[in-house]
């Protein structure tokens, strides 16, 4: 510690290009604590107590493949099943394609299966006697400023009405309070009639896009999850069925590999930030080669040199990393608030900030190890003769 | 006076590409405790090598050299360096102080590499800066200094571990006569005041008068010892 202020006054001796190369490892940071997040929200989705308890059954093949209704009674008689739902995928977009909705068809007991959700009395009533009724998540009609007993015009990218219209307008009967907004996107959800949208669509025909099926036991879910799967074995419509943790992984995974595409780009960020500062250090140290030299004059020792040329680069990357995922841990919560609740970013956890701070060492230790090598090799006679 | 500096038969080869240079031959030198040596002679001839030797900077190809009784040809370089911190004190021709630094923390640093604590550090600096006459001027930066003035920032930085020996590398090379007078006459008092040994290498008559006794080099050999006229 007590080189420290060395360490500190090298770092700074010139202060523009320890500025730039700092916002560099900032931005670098802060785009890895707003990616981990995306990443980590991504694979926190269905991981709740209360998806233990669900098991979704979609096609094998591909979750737009359907599947009968008729499945649902054969599930039913599965020993250890509780409850089943079904649902489909409707593909709503409210006034503007941009503006998507997380909007499924589902059976009446849909609701049901999810013990986290709530909705009042009054709003299950009315949604059970409207057919044109639909139950919206708060979030989702704060979004849009929505309010129940309003009228709303959706348009579903995929289905059209009997009349080949796909404009389909729906009555707001009640709002879904998610208890755990952290537990998925359910405040966001809009829920319709399965009965009403597949009456209404000629491009269903009683089908199904997954079922939801509710366990008595969490422990048994492996086994209940296989004789589900059993039921339409050598069908033309086989089955696959998971936890909801694992449906929504493999959802997420069909529409492309997150933890692919984040660890892409932050090692082509974190590689061009050890040749950004590999080439600040290696400048550093050239400058000061006489500075080194009378230090090793003076009496420090060729480690200490080489030591505090390693501590002086990882202080670099310390000090704009820590910053960086300072601000990430500021600019989550206003990235989800302008996405309208449409984002649920965690914030950057301890995990997050345990691998951040991990990178940060190693990226300082491997771009001090060059520059510390000179410094550690630096003859004191050649470097005072300026050779 | 007991000898401090005993140089026995020291020759020193650098290799240059496939060249050897032969820089030092066979150089026999005692200086004693409480001396004031000033090294001349022409360029290449060989007072820096020999000073670098002295102050344990480099190893000689060949001979002995001991300093306060050790022999320091034989050490290693950790070993040198630990012996540098305790035992000498260098001036340079251009100050080379740290430049991120204020007077006080440049005088501070050899003191670092000791077991004293920050404030006993922090008090032996500005000892060192007084003695030199800049207390005034101990949180100023190199930059805000002039050149004798940092010239004497880096005498109190040499002495401020209280250090047996100093060698000082054409102390007065980058100032003009004035602060060079002023710095000569500073290592002088050190030298008389307080029974510092000096060795200084300097192209200057005028430098070199104010040492007690002149070596001149010519082609790495010592070819005339003299006692200076002051």
């Amino acid at each position: 510690m007590k080189y420290f202020h060395l360490i500190w006054a090298g770092l700074f001796r010139r202060k523009t290009r320890t500025f730039l190369t700092l916002v560099s490892i900032l931005a670098a940071f802060l785009l890895f604590g707003m990616l981990d997040a995306v990443r980590t929200s991504f694979n926190q989705a269905g991981q709740t107590a209360n998806g233990a308890q669900r098991l979704q059954t979609g096609s094998k093949l591909s979750f737009i493949q359907t599947l009968p209704q008729g499945l649902g009674a054969q599930i039913e008689q599965v020993p250890g099943v509780k409850s089943v739902a079904y649902a489909n995928w409707f593909g709503g977009a409210y006034q503007d394609p941009h503006n998507q909705i997380f909007s499924f068809a589902v059976s009446d007991n849909y609701i049901d299966q999810y013990p986290e959700l709530e909705v009042s009395a009054q709003g299950r009533k009315a949604f059970t006697g409207t057919r044109t009724g639909v139950l919206v998540g708060e979030l989702l009609a704060k979004r849009f400023n929505w309010k129940v007993g309003d009228k709303i015009p959706l348009q579903s990218t995929i289905f059209p009405q009997q009349d080949g219209s796909k404009n389909w307008s729906f009555d707001i009967v009640g709002l879904i309070h998610a208890k755990d907004r952290k537990a998925g996107w359910y405040d966001q959800m809009l829920l319709l009639h399965w009965k009403d949208f597949d009456e209404s669509t000629p491009y269903n025909h009683g089908a199904v896009g997954w079922y939801v099926t509710r366990v008595s036991d969490v422990a048994q879910a492996d086994r209940i999850a296989k004789a589900i799967d059993a039921i339409s074995a050598n069908s033309d419509h086989e089955t696959r069925t998971q936890t909801e943790a694992a449906a929504s992984a493999s959802w997420v995974k069909q529409l492309a590999d997150i933890g692919l595409i984040v660890g892409s780009i932050m090692g082509a960020v974190f590689f061009t930030l050890l040749l950004l500062t590999g080439n600040t250090m290696m400048q550093t140290v050239r400058e000061r080669t006489s500075e080194l030299a009378v230090m090793k004059t003076i009496g420090f020792s060729s480690r200490t040199v080489m030591g505090m040329v390693l501590a002086e680069s990882v202080l670099l990357l310390l000090l704009g990393g820590v910053l960086g995922l300072a601000f990430a841990t500021l600019l989550i919560p206003s990235v989800g608030a302008a996405s309208g609740g449409m984002l649920h970013l965690p914030g950057v956890g301890a995990a997050s900030w345990t691998l951040g701070l991990a990178l940060m060492i190693a990226i300082g230790l491997v771009v001090g190890a060059l520059p510390a090598v000179r410094a550690l090799r630096l003859n004191i006679v050649d470097a005072l003769a300026g050779r | 006076m007991a000898n401090l500096v005993e140089i026995q038969n020291v020759s020193k080869v650098y290799e240059r590409g496939k060249q050897k240079v032969e820089v030092l031959h066979h150089i026999e030198l005692a200086i004693e405790q409480g001396d004031f040596v000033a090294l001349m002679g022409p360029s290449g001839s060989g007072k820096t090598t020999l000073l670098n030797l002295i102050g344990g900077l480099d190893s000689p190809t060949d001979g002995s050299i001991t300093v306060a009784g050790q022999r320091i040809d034989r050490m290693s370089e950790g070993a040198l360096a630990k012996w540098r911190a305790a035992n000498v004190g260098f001036v340079f021709q251009f100050y080379n102080l740290l430049p991120m630094l204020s007077a006080q923390k440049n005088v501070e640093m050899p003191l670092l590499l000791t077991q004293l604590g920050a404030a006993q550090r922090k008090k032996n600096a500005a000892v060192a800066l007084e003695l030199v006459g800049l207390a005034d001027r101990a949180q100023h930066k190199p930059g805000e200094l002039s050149g004798g003035q940092q010239q004497r920032v880096a005498i109190a930085r040499a002495i401020v571990s209280d250090p047996t020996l100093l060698v000082c590398d054409e102390p007065t090379g980058d100032l003009d006569r004035q602060s060079a007078e002023e710095v000569l006459g500073l290592l002088q008092q050190l030298n008389r005041q307080h029974g510092k040994t000096l060795i200084m290498v300097t192209h200057d008559p005028k430098a070199a008068e104010y040492a007690r006794h002149i070596l001149h080099l010519d082609k790495g050999t010592l070819v005339e010892q003299a006692a200076a006229a002051v």
